[in-house]
């Protein structure tokens, strides 16, 4: 750990050399084991022994989450398969599942850097991690259960569900602590008050290590004040490792990214080109030392930019900016586009509304029409209907202000939106094509 | 003045069937139940023996409810009883929010009226007292 510790200090330049470094080999590799990386590059008139400098990188073809579906299962693998130690699989809900192989390398590089989280949250081996991240194909759980043995915690591998038991768990055992979704957080959280705890004080935690959905400020300051720790974003994705390709330090200020294993572009997701540093966009990653499964420009769809300048914490990694959701989970509503987490910032202005919402997009009349379900929160005095009314129509004229689209609000029922493990599904598109 | 349990409800399937079994397994009576219905939820209004054993059970079984103050006053079971009991109210300039009746005896009916505004309230109540009219009590309905 102590060797993490200095390379998070690096100056840039050394990054810089590591990566080159690392790039070229990626790249040669690639060519020379993967026959899908062979016909792109030939196709594009990509040259991989050509790469002198990082913005070389450019001349490369991009890889996206289709080319990896249509080699599965063993396609992209870049070592023989007695070197592969372990296997994840993305949660394929759209399709086929997408393949990440792990050596033991590539095993040691995702502990250390989930780790990273550890040491961003000032921790170490006095810390005790929940992790109720769901274990198995998912990489959340198993990632985040590298990060804390590797970072020397005390680490408790809780996998996802029975609430109950993780609330009693967190008590008893004392977690400093907790890895899992925000939602399910949140979910952990909304139990224990609902079973007459308080987590704020019940709870010994001083850290959440949160990721695999977008949340928003909002959400963040929510969840902060119920359990009384301080959360931190973690960003990952199965296609490049899992969890702990960058990750929030305590300055709360964007993600840094392990520059020394993974290299970040971000690109126009229109005409594929390179942004320069603050501009958002599509977040690209070629990884720099993964044996199993190297990608290169692997397009993730998620939507971020390089926040410019140096971290007040002191280390050198760049930082990405928090996640306004992937390209997919973005709604292009009547031509304007709408990320969830817009919605959710609005509703947190709204003291009557819950944190439990879901978006759900119909065709009516050829038009889409947007509806936010959503659950009241205790104390709302609805005897009168028309305090309903009022409600509804103050948040439809807010989502109308910031979003610049219409929405219907609906009030339901609590608990009839569903309480997630993993992920949450906030958006239901049942447009024609959408499914 | 009584205490009225009101449940929002979705407009789905089966919904007032579990908020009735609810309160029926909490050993709860009802004496008056009534849906004000709009497209897509409804509000459910309940006079019940037992309004905090009531919304105890609603509450652990997951329904949103609040109780509400309301003024149930007792009138002859005969055409003009809530006509009489009106026009006591009329030129006080208040709101009245909702109201409906119902009637447990032969010779009497109850009128529940929900009126805006805490002030308003007492000086409605004190209007029908003082015009003979009999404010009930939960002990009054059972």
């Amino acid at each position: 750990m102590s060797k993490t510790q200095e390379i998070l200090t690096l100056p840039h330049d050394q990054i810089e050399d590591i990566q080159l470094e690392g790039i070229k080999k990626t790249v040669v590799a690639c060519y020379e084991n993967i026959p899908f990386y062979k016909e792109s590059f030939d196709a594009a008139g990509f040259d991989p022994f050509s790469i002198e400098s990082l913005d070389d990188l450019a001349n490369a073809p991009f890889t996206t989450k289709q080319d990896l579906r249509d080699n599965y299962p063993y396609g992209m693998l870049a070592v023989p398969k007695n070197e592969v130690r372990e296997i994840h699989m993305s949660s394929g809900t759209t399709g086929i599942a997408t393949v990440g192989a792990y050596t033991d390398h590539d095993l040691e590089i995702w502990g250390d850097c989930f780790a990273r989280g550890v040491l961003y949250a000032n921790g170490g081996d006095d810390d005790i991690m929940h992790v109720c991240y769901g274990y198995g194909l998912f990489t959340g759980g198993l990632g985040a259960h590298y990060g804390g043995v590797a970072a020397g915690c005390m680490t408790i591998p809780m996998s996802a569900g029975n609430t109950e038991r993780q609330i009693r768990v967190l008590r008893e055992m004392g977690s400093t602590i907790l890895c899992c979704t925000p939602s399910y957080a949140m979910h952990i959280a909304d139990t224990a008050i609902s079973m007459g705890l308080d987590p704020a004080k019940d709870f010994h935690l001083r850290a959440g290590i949160h990721g695999a959905e977008a949340f928003s400020d909002n959400f963040r300051a929510d969840l902060e004040k119920k359990l009384n720790y301080k959360v931190l974003d973690v960003y990952g994705l199965t296609e490049t490792m899992g969890p702990g390709v960058a990750i929030e330090c305590w300055e709360q200020n964007g993600l840094h990214l392990a520059e020394d294993h993974f290299f970040a572009e971000i690109i126009d997701p229109d005409t594929g080109k390179v942004l320069p540093d603050g501009e958002w966009g599509e977040l690209v990653l070629t990884t720099i030392d993964r044996e199993a499964s190297p990608v290169v420009r692997y397009r993730t769809r998620d939507i971020t930019r390089i926040i410019p300048g140096e971290c007040a914490c002191g280390r050198t990694h760049r930082r990405i900016d928090r996640l306004h959701g992937r390209t997919d989970d973005m709604l292009i509503i009547r031509g304007v586009n709408v990320f969830p987490s817009q919605i959710e910032d609005v509703m947190k202005t709204v003291p009557e509304l819950s944190s439990w919402y879901q978006v759900e997009v119909t065709t009516v009349n050829h038009l889409d029409r947007v509806t936010l379900k959503v659950e009241l929160e205790q104390g709302f005095d609805f005897d009168a209907i028309a305090a309903i009314e009022r409600l509804q129509k103050s948040v439809e004229a807010k989502m109308k202000t910031a979003l610049s689209v219409g929405i219907k609000v609906k009030i339901v029922e609590p608990k009839s939106i569903p309480r997630s493990e993993g992920k949450a599904k906030r958006v239901i598109d049942l447009r024609t094509g959408n499914e | 003045m009584i205490d009225q349990i009101t449940v929002f409800l979705e407009n789905s399937e089966g919904r007032l069937a579990a908020l009735c079994r609810t309160l029926s397994d909490a050993g709860v009576n009802m004496s008056a139940l009534t849906i004000a219905d709009t497209a897509d939820y409804g509000v459910v209004r309940i006079i019940c023996d037992a309004p905090a054993k009531a919304k105890e059970a609603l509450v652990a079984a997951d329904f949103r409810t609040v109780v509400t103050k309301v003024a149930c006053i007792q009138v002859p079971n005969r055409p003009g009883g809530l006509s009489d009991l009106l026009s006591v109210l009329d030129g006080l300039n208040l709101n009245i929010e909702y109201g409906y009746c119902f009637s447990v005896k032969q010779d009497t009916a109850v009128d529940v009226l929900k009126i805006s505004g805490e002030a308003e309230e007492a000086e409605a109540t004190a209007a029908l007292e003082k015009a003979g009219f009999k404010l009930l009590s939960l002990e009054d309905l059972s």
